[in-house]
Formats: structure tokens, C-alpha cells, sequence
């Protein structure tokens, strides 16, 4: 208990940073999460992440581990575009382009680090799982951080209605005169820079973890659009609190520590999911004529 | 004058011919139906319509005041994942994007705009309800009003009534002719030629070229028409 007591008096400053730009990216990543679940984009946001891992790893071998943003930013970015593109263009063969991009950038990542002269398991295991000592988060980190919130939450309520329309209906939406080629693209773009924010503290490989699984949970408790989107940001700060208390207390990474409740709260949301319909299903049984049949009699 | 004329229209999918030479004028009110089998190009043409792809020759010309988005369209069903949490009044609502301008949410208009199709089609009562919860036949009347909410003049409905029963289908055909009196222009595409033969006031038989167009009485009798209704039938 003394432990726990101890954790939260010594919070230095570097936490608190921890702390702004871990919420911040789990915030991002959960609105960016139900349209990408929705569009079947999951795909994408696990193909960025492992882009990114190579890209961090092309940062180590030039040694601006400090700057690796100004490198892993623009190769994330045109592989966002690409996978876009790519999925825009043929359903299967993209699936199997995204697969091969992301196994692709894993080894030539891992081999990359080989070459590079620091601690190479150490170094491969930070940028996949997250580094475990937040002191290597900069101030600069937090405010990119904050400035990117600021533009996805932006984007995300000047466009609600436009990103549902595209999200429910492509075709409709074109058909009503919405640019839908502009809104895959800004997807695209915005969960690229939040994948490269959130890789430093969460990990190459967590980030999609983060992306995905807010959405499936909310999806599974409630059906509304707008409820789901909420839903969703809630539950990923939520989670985040959790997973992140819990890797002070158990020494772990952060990321997999996030992860692990996530799994967790999409577990309990499976079964708030399911004995909701079990109601629902044994009280529809009990009203024997619904209004609608009376309709259909007349 | 028309409020769409098709001038001698052919369609392609990367350079191979869907259809071509289609030529007819729809005027305002008028319930179109635009029947052939699978395959014959209807959705394609409809897509042409709607702006969705180019037309490969020839023009579609939208007359009294009409513009692309501004046609209402409900898509042929598989273009629609069943699945998608959404509220009954979130689906509708999006129908009234095309003539909102740049506000970010919708306000008092489109909110009326929306209840009131949605009342004309008996889902006010359904307006908070799930989307992926409701039976066929409910999830098409929601996307038919977020067809109108999307126009004031013209609707194009792509096989509105695939899957559905039969007391669901006749439903369904009754509230589109009401829309149709009202004023509404009505293009509807269809393999159910009986049905459509009952409902429409003019018919298009597409088989990558026109086999037939003119009124439904003409229809009846032409040599085309006999020959496929009898074939129906059996
Ligand atoms: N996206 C597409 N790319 C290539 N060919 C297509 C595409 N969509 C439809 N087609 C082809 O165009 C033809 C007409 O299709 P469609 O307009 O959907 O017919 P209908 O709606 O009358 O059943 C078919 O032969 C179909 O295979
Ligand atoms: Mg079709």
C-alpha cells in the first residue's frame, strides 16, 4: 500500500507528460477507431503501426533517436496514402498488400536495428512494445501531442455528420454530393500522425490496439452512432487511467499494460453486450401481438 | 419541359460497353420503371445518373432546376452494411448533408425536414431505435426517408424491394406511389416486372440497349412486353 502511496507522491513533472500525451493519443485513437472498425480500415491502422516500427528503426541507425519523428512522420504518412489507395482499389489484393507491407517493414525493421550499435533486443523491444521508462518522453512530444488533439478533435466535429454519412454509405454519401475520396484521405492522415505519436510511449505494435479496441467495446454496449463515439473516448480514457496506474505498480511497460485492460473492459463489454439482447430477446417474447403485426392484420 | 433527358447515353467500366444508345425523357411526375435481367446495366445507368461514374458517350441533361445531388437514391441493398450502429433519426438525418452547406451539425430545418419523412412513412415511433435491430422491410422505409430527405423532386430507387415478403413488398410499393402523387418524380429500377408493370407510368426494358421505352399501356402490348410478362408468368 505504502508502494502505491509512494507512486503517486513522486510524480514528477515526466509523468504528468506521460500522462497529457497518453490520454491525449487514446482520446485521438478511439474516435479515428470507430470509423476505421466501421470501414473495415482495421486493417490499416495495424499496417501504419508496423510501418512506423521500421521507420523508428531507420531513425536508430542514423542515430536521431531525439528527432525520429522527422523521419517516421513522413514514412507513415505516405504509407497511409498508400494503403488508402491501394484498399480503395481492389478489396483482396489490398488485404494481401497491407499484410505484406507490415510484415515487410517488421524484418527489414529488426534487421535494420541489428546494424545500428545500440542495445539491439532493448532497442527492438521499446519501439514495439513502448519505452518502459517514460523519462525519454520530451516536452516536445507532449505539445506535437496536444496540437494534434487539437486538429482530430477539430476535424472530427466540424465533420461529424459528413464522416457518419461516409462511414454508413459511401455511395449515397457521393451520390449527396460529399467528397468521400478527401474524407478517406483525412482518416488516412490523422490516425498516420496519431500512430506516430502514440508509438514512442505505447509501442509500435500496441497502437493499433488502441486504435481498434475502444470501438469494438462501445459497439458492443451500445448502437447509436453518436453514443458509440462517445462511448468509445470514454472508455479509452478510462482504460488508459487503468493500464497506465497499473504499469507504475507492477514496473511494466505501459503499453501492454493499456492493452491488457482493454482487453479486459472488451471482455466486460461482451457480456453487458450480451445480456442486454437476452433481455431484450425474453421481453419481446412476452408481448405476444406488437403493434406492427396488428398493422399487418388490417 | 423534361426534367431529365438521356441523349444517346452509353456506359463502360474501363473501356467494355455496359450499354449504349439510350435515349428518353422523363418528365416531371412521371413513374418510371427500368426493368431487364441482371446484368443489363440498370444499376450502372442509374450510377450515371446520380454523377457516381461518367457517362463513356452521349449526356444525361437535368432540367427544371435539378442537380445531381439533389436526386434522392436508395441503393441497390448490398452497398449497406446491416450491421452499422446507428439510430433510426441519425440515418434519415444524413439524407439532408447535399443542401446543408458547411454548418458542422443539423439544425432546426433539417431536423423538420427529417421528422417530417419521417412521419410520412410511419417512423416516428422507431426514430431512437436501433438501425441493425429493425426487420427488412423497416430498414428499407428508413433508407426510402432518407431518400426523400436528400431531394424535393426526384427519387431513384435501385431494386428497393429484393428480400423483402411479400405483405412488406406491396406495403412498400403502396407508400412509393403515394410519394409518386404527390408530385414526386419516381425512377425505379426493378426485376419484378408484374410490380412494376402496376405501379410505374412508363417503362424502360434495358438489355444493354433499349429494347423498349414508352408508357406502361404501350408496354403491354408491344411485342417485347407480351413476350416477358408471358415468360413471368409461367
Ligand atoms: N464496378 C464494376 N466494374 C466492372 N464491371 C462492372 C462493375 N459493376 C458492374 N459491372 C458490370 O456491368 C454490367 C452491368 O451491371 P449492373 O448495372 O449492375 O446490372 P444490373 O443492375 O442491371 O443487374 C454487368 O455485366 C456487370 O458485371
Ligand atoms: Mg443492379
Amino acid at each position: 500500500m505504502t508502494d502505491v502511496i509512494s507512486i503517486f507522491q513522486n510524480i514528477p513533472g515526466i509523468a504528468i507528460r506521460a500522462i497529457v500525451v497518453g490520454s491525449l493519443v487514446s482520446l485521438c485513437a478511439s474516435l479515428l477507431g470507430v470509423t476505421l472498425v466501421l470501414k473495415r480500415y482495421s486493417m490499416i491502422g495495424d499496417g501504419l503501426s508496423h510501418v512506423g516500427f521500421g521507420a523508428l528503426a531507420i531513425a536508430s541507425v542514423l542515430q536521431i533517436g531525439n528527432a525520429s519523428m522527422a523521419i517516421s512522420l513522413p514514412i507513415v504518412m505516405a504509407a497511409a496514402f498508400i494503403l488508402m489507395v491501394l484498399n480503395e482499389k481492389r478489396r483482396m489484393q489490398g488485404d494481401a498488400a497491407i499484410a505484406v507491407l507490415s510484415t515487410g517493414a517488421i524484418a527489414i525493421g529488426t534487421l535494420l536495428y541489428r546494424l545500428s550499435d545500440g542495445q539491439y533486443s532493448q532497442d527492438v523491444c521499446n519501439s514495439l512494445f513502448g519505452t518502459s521508462s517514460i523519462n525519454l518522453l520530451l516536452e516536445s512530444d507532449m505539445w506535437i501531442a496536444i496540437g494534434v488533439s487539437v486538429v482530430v478533435l477539430t476535424a472530427f466535429i466540424l465533420f461529424y455528420t459528413r464522416i457518419f454519412s461516409v462511414t454508413f454509405d459511401q455511395t449515397f454519401a457521393k451520390a449527396t454530393g460529399v467528397h468521400v475520396g478527401v474524407y478517406s484521405m483525412m482518416l488516412a492522415g490523422l490516425t498516420a500522425v496519431t500512430v506516430v505519436i502514440g508509438m514512442k510511449m505505447i509501442g509500435a505494435i500496441m497502437i493499433s490496439g488502441l486504435i481498434i479496441f475502444p470501438a469494438l467495446s462501445a459497439m458492443r454496449v451500445t448502437k447509436r452512432f453518436k453514443s458509440v463515439m462517445i462511448t468509445s473516448a470514454v472508455l479509452s480514457l478510462v482504460c488508459f487511467a487503468f493500464g497506465f496506474f497499473l504499469s507504475l505498480v507492477i514496473g511494466a511497460q505501459p503499453g501492454p499494460a493499456i492493452i491488457a485492460v482493454h482487453v479486459a473492459c472488451f471482455l466486460i463489454c461482451s457480456l453487458i453486450g450480451w445480456l442486454k439482447t437476452r433481455k431484450r430477446a425474453r421481453m419481446s417474447r412476452s408481448i405476444i401481438v406488437e403493434p406492427e403485426c396488428v398493422d399487418k392484420m388490417k | 419541359m423534361a426534367i431529365l433527358t438521356f441523349e444517346n447515353v452509353g456506359l463502360a467500366y474501363g473501356g467494355v460497353s455496359v450499354a449504349h444508345d439510350v435515349s428518353f425523357r422523363v418528365n416531371a411526375g412521371e413513374f418510371w420503371g427500368i426493368i431487364g435481367e441482371n446484368g443489363s446495366g440498370k444499376t450502372t445507368l442509374m450510377k450515371a445518373l446520380l454523377g457516381l461514374i461518367p457517362c463513356a458517350s452521349g449526356r444525361i441533361v437535368m432540367g427544371e432546376g435539378l442537380k445531381p445531388n439533389e436526386i434522392g437514391y436508395l441503393p441497390q441493398q448490398s452497398a449497406i452494411q446491416k450491421d452499422f450502429p446507428a439510430s433510426v433519426e441519425e440515418v434519415v438525418l444524413s439524407g439532408t448533408i447535399g443542401y446543408r452547406g458547411w454548418k458542422p451539425f443539423y439544425g432546426r430545418r433539417e431536423r423538420a425536414i427529417a421528422d417530417g419523412n419521417m412521419e410520412k412513412l410511419g417512423l416516428l415511433p422507431l426514430k431512437k431505435d436501433s438501425f441493425q435491430e429493425l426487420s427488412g422491410g423497416q430498414q428499407q422505409r428508413v433508407l426510402l426517408a432518407r431518400a426523400l430527405c436528400a431531394t424535393k423532386k426526384c427519387l431513384v430507387l435501385d431494386e428497393p424491394t429484393t428480400g423483402l415478403d411479400p405483405v412488406v413488398t406491396a406495403e412498400f410499393y403502396r407508400m412509393v406511389r403515394e410519394i409518386n402523387k404527390n408530385g414526386m418524380t419516381v425512377i425505379m429500377v426493378s426485376h419484378d416486372v408484374e410490380e412494376a408493370v402496376k405501379c410505374c407510368s412508363h417503362i424502360l426494358h434495358l438489355s444493354c440497349h433499349p429494347l423498349f421505352i414508352g408508357t406502361t399501356a404501350e408496354y403491354k402490348n408491344s411485342p417485347v412486353g407480351r413476350k416477358y410478362l408471358q415468360e413471368n408468368a409461367l
